[in-house]
């Protein structure tokens, strides 16, 4: 049987690499990729903990189903922006906006 | 070692692997490719979990909403921002430090947590947590506002989406 512990080694390994991606890229869509890494990390530790701990209380799958709805909220309303933001600075890179900077 | 055992750890060197991927390579429709495997992955996990209704949507909205949206997003921004050049800021290696400083506190909090060293077992699970699933998120002692709450915030999101993303004539 596979211990708890291994998910949750697993879970912070991909939220450390989700996290680099997230600081170190340069283009806004990679960002936004890194940061589903973290929220993919998250979700493994929310069902590992539900199966392990508590698994006649459904919390733990309703918390996840929960962060995939934000997910999904938060790629459409980032990739609109990156859109928007590339037809008037014809740019992705997140250190040329700097619009909000004075 | 169980062939359960086996197969997690195929998969979670799977994961890592393709998501090291994501973070490091240079052409950025192949990162979404990549990423596409690891939230794949992620799917398998979720089924060894028994978790079956987190792992179908998984591949749903994830894969076939979210990464799909991106490669899109990706090839619309495309000329700008071509494969050469620079794909990490200049600061890089600290962003490199901080993750692996993230990664020892992490490693360290889990190994002083006690119960870490003995493997837990599995309790009894019920056959069907899908309907358990299904009951809770319209229960109104349960999880029905969080509910209500999260399909509104994605009904706000479309219409933002929509209004960001428009194109003034």
């Amino acid at each position: 049987m596979i211990p708890l512990s291994w998910y949750l080694i697993l879970a912070a390994a991909l939220f450390c690499v989700g996290l680099y991606g997230v600081l170190a890229r340069k283009n806004a869509i990679a960002i936004l990729m890194g940061i589903e890494l973290m929220l993919n990390a998250v979700n493994i530790n929310l069902v590992a903990f539900w199966r392990y701990r508590t698994p006649d209380i459904i919390t733990g799958q309703a918390f996840a189903v929960m962060v995939f709805a934000v997910a999904a909220a938060e790629v459409a309303v980032g990739l609109a922006l990156i859109i928007s933001l590339y037809r008037r600075r014809n740019t992705v890179a997140a250190d040329e906006i700097d619009m909000l900077k004075w | 070692m169980t062939p359960l055992q086996i197969i997690f750890i195929i998969v979670a060197a799977g994961i890592l692997g393709a998501a090291l991927m994501v973070v490091t390579t240079r052409n950025l429709i192949h990162a979404a490719l990549w990423l596409i495997l690891t939230l794949f992955g992620v799917a398998i996990l979720f089924v060894i979990l028994n978790a079956t209704f987190l792992a179908v949507v998984q591949v749903i909205v994830y894969i076939g909403a979210i990464a799909i949206l991106m490669i899109f997003a990706v090839m619309l921004t495309r000329r700008m921002f071509q494969d050469k050049g620079q794909q990490v800021n200049r600061n890089w290696w600290i962003a490199a430090i901080i993750s692996a400083v993230m990664m020892i506190v992490l490693m360290y909090a889990l190994t002083s947590w006690s119960d870490m060293a003995s493997a837990l077992p599995v309790s009894e699970i019920s056959n069907d947590s899908v309907r358990d699933l299904g009951i809770a998120l319209v229960s109104p002692n349960a999880f029905v506002i969080p509910f209500e709450v999260a399909s509104i915030l994605l009904l706000a999101a479309l219409i933002g989406a929509i209004m960001i993303a428009w194109e003034k004539k």
